[in-house]
């Protein structure tokens, strides 16, 4: 009882606090993607959607350098072919150390670093970012929905209010996805930007989407193997496990006397 | 204390023989798994040899990942990357290591508590327990210095903030902290030395369980019941006892089993689940992350450490009396490290003659709300410090004291305990009765 008392007022001043924390920013858009729960895959033509946006749109300002051209190739990722590797990468200038000049790339490089316009690296970011917290701040909601970094992106390319505001002298734009509600960032996106080959919707969300999708790929490539391997090691366990459960009440039924 | 009398190795052949005389290798290893162990243990002592397993798969998998890691500033981060990304199942590698601390760690909370409820600090398991705290303690150290590796921001500001609390030491502080840290700040000589003790500390941690388990196969195992397993002779010890093999090797193992189904689903479904998000930006001297906060196995310490402020009466009095050599910070410190020493003294602090806390009717109650206190005390950590959550630290903090401090000692006078069974025979026939009442007697 006494326990029960303090636990109910416990989650009263939890949820006071959050309250208090909360503020305009962080109203992140639970968008679905083919990729969560445990039988969730990437989709192919999904990420080489998100490639174009990302090659036409953000690798003006981000770079993402973790991922390398050959891994465009990958399975469970974009699957291009290996002539779509080279001639993607051939397209891209990147520095070469012994040249001391840039060159053409080739598969074996990696996407070059860009912190020309001070932006953040990409590489990682599905993963450096949260999307759910709750509740009362302790993130177990990300069992249900997923760590949320996918999320995250692609409600920070479609929540720009259009407001914008000067301090010290930068522009801040408002976007209701961003924790602080201001960022430095300008709205990348606009409908109709990117062209796609295929005719696949171009409107700001679903670009929004896609790029979110393809950088969730940068950031976890082995996220299709790992999976897979999950249902094979879970498996033997729960059989090895069965076993050992049987193998264990035999055993003890002598000394329980339940022979 | 003699130990439990039981059937010891024989050798018979020539060469058993002409080992034995050299080398008693075979007799070690025999004694040691057929130790005579309490035929009422419940399924909370299991955790022994899932602490085990993440000892071994620690090492195994840290060795790997060591071979594929550069502990320097500006490689550190991209390596780990190359693990996750170029190496053969390097993701299935570092992910099942930064979760098998979470493993650990869980698994030794279950096993403290088990120790605390039950009554296994207490006499002749004095010496069993104290090497458990220190190797808690060593676990810890290996833990913190482990999240540093991969220098993510959240390692980088970690160990500033953590390293910092030497730095509040009066006096040596400054020194000291510059020793440890091999410079001014968190840097290269930071990230190399913990790597160096990274690696040394899992070894030391090894040799510190081979002394626990000596300790405890020297007392011999305590139970649900508290009651000592009979020693008058070896047929009135077997009445108490199994042998550890099959009995209890084959019951931890399925127990093992059940945990690891667990383990791998958090591993290969959410292997971020319990990390921090900053960690996957890379160490950053110039941007402080929003909120600082360890990992979850150190929260209700790192509640402790926040909640003793300078706006407390009692860090004032002490400030006071001290001539100001004690602040809010260095009090801070000695309550976090004091809440493990408190636990490290409970043989001496707990004066019931109970052993267990089945047959100890206020005691459970004082348990239980420790246990949620460090369930509350973990949220705290977790919590930026506003609203109510620097109260509800301190309401914890002073609980956890309390605890051990005052109400331990007390409840051993004016608690009226339960009757104790009289043997582990006892025990253990409530729970599985005999077939019928005179094939019982006649045993």
């Amino acid at each position: 009882m006494i326990r029960n008392t303090i636990l109910a007022a416990l989650v009263a001043f939890g949820m006071g606090a959050t309250g208090v924390a909360a503020n305009e920013g962080g109203h992140v858009i639970d968008y679905s993607f083919s990729f969560e729960g445990p039988f969730g895959t990437y989709d192919k033509a999904q990420l080489q959607r998100g490639l174009q946006v990302f090659t036409e749109v953000c690798a003006a300002c981000h770079g993402i350098r973790q991922v390398y051209f050959r891994n465009l190739g990958d399975p469970g990722g974009l699957e291009l072919t290996p002539e779509q590797v080279k001639a993607y990468a051939k397209e891209i200038e990147v520095y070469d150390k012994e040249l001391d000049d840039t060159r053409p790339a080739k598969p074996a490089d990696h996407f070059p670093a860009n912190t020309s316009a001070g932006a953040p690296d990409l590489s990682l970011m599905a993963k450096a970012r949260a999307g759910f917290h709750g509740p009362m701040g302790l993130g177990i909601n990300q069992l249900v929905k997923g760590m949320g970094g996918a999320e995250y992106i692609a409600s920070i390319l479609t929540e720009f209010t259009g407001k914008t505001k000067e301090e010290a002298g930068s522009t801040f734009y408002e976007n209701k996805a961003f924790p602080s509600g201001w960022m430095k960032m300008p709205p990348p996106l606009e409908d109709g930007l990117v062209e796609f080959a295929d005719g696949s919707p171009n409107d700001v969300k679903s670009m929004a989407q896609d790029v979110a999708a393809f950088l969730m790929w940068t950031a976890e490539p082995k996220m299709t193997i790992r999976k897979k391997t999950g249902f094979v090691v879970i498996s033997f366990l729960v059989l090895l496990t069965s076993l050992l459960y049987l193998a264990n009440k035999k055993l003890w039924a002598g000394p329980k006397r339940k022979g | 204390m003699a130990g439990i009398p039981h059937d010891h190795y024989e050798p018979k052949t020539g060469f058993e023989k002409w080992l034995h005389e050299r080398l008693p290798i075979v007799a070690l290893a025999y004694d040691t798994l057929m130790i005579p162990t309490p035929k009422n243990l419940n399924w909370m002592w299991i955790w022994g040899i899932v602490l085990a397993f993440a000892l071994v798969l620690q090492i195994a998998t840290g060795i790997v990942l060591a071979m594929h890691y550069t502990p320097h500033v500006d490689l550190a981060f991209d390596s780990v990357e190359g693990i996750m990304r170029n190496v053969n199942a390097g993701w299935a590698l570092r992910y099942a290591h930064a979760n098998g601390a979470s493993l650990f760690f869980f698994a030794v909370y279950l096993h403290i508590f088990r120790g605390l409820y039950y009554g296994s600090y207490k006499s002749p398991r004095e010496i069993t327990w104290i090497i458990g705290m220190i190797i808690y303690l060593v676990m810890m150290a290996t833990g913190f210095m482990g999240y540093v590796l991969p220098w993510g921001n959240m390692s980088f500001w970690g160990a500033t903030v953590i390293t910092g609390l030497f730095g509040a030491i009066p006096g040596i502080g400054d020194v000291l902290q510059t020793w440890l840290l091999g410079g001014p700040a968190v840097d290269n000589a930071t990230l190399n030395r913990f790597f160096s003790l990274h690696y040394l500390l899992p070894f030391v941690l090894a040799a510190l369980v081979v002394v626990h388990i000596w300790a405890f196969h020297t007392t011999g195992n305590n139970n649900p019941a508290g009651v000592e397993v009979r020693r008058g002779s070896k047929e009135e010890a077997q009445r108490d006892t199994l042998p550890f093999w099959p009995y209890f090797v084959v019951k931890d193992l399925f127990a093992l089993g059940v945990v690891l189904i667990g383990f791998f689903t958090l591993v290969y479904f959410m292997p971020n689940f319990l990390g921090e998000p900053v960690n996957y930006v890379e160490a950053n001297p110039l941007a402080t992350p929003a909120h600082i906060v360890p990992e979850w196995y150190f929260l209700p310490f790192y509640a402790i450490l926040r909640a003793f402020t300078a706006d407390v009466w009692v860090v004032q009095l002490v400030n006071f009396i001290t001539g100001g050599i004690v602040d809010a910070k260095f009090f801070g410190v000695i309550a976090m490290f004091g809440a493990i020493i408190v636990m490290l003294l409970v043989p001496w602090l707990d004066t019931s003659r109970v052993r267990s806390g089945k047959y100890r009717p206020s005691f459970k109650w004082w348990f239980w709300m420790l246990a949620l206190d460090f369930i509350v005390l973990m949220w705290a950590g977790s919590q930026p410090p506003q609203g109510m959550v620097p109260a509800i630290s301190l309401i914890g903090a002073t609980y956890w004291f309390a605890y051990f401090l005052v109400i331990l000692p007390l409840l051993g006078i004016f608690e009226k305990p339960l009757p104790v069974p009289a043997t582990i025979e006892e025990d253990f026939d409530a729970h599985y009765p005999p077939k019928d009442a005179s094939a019982s007697a006649a045993e």
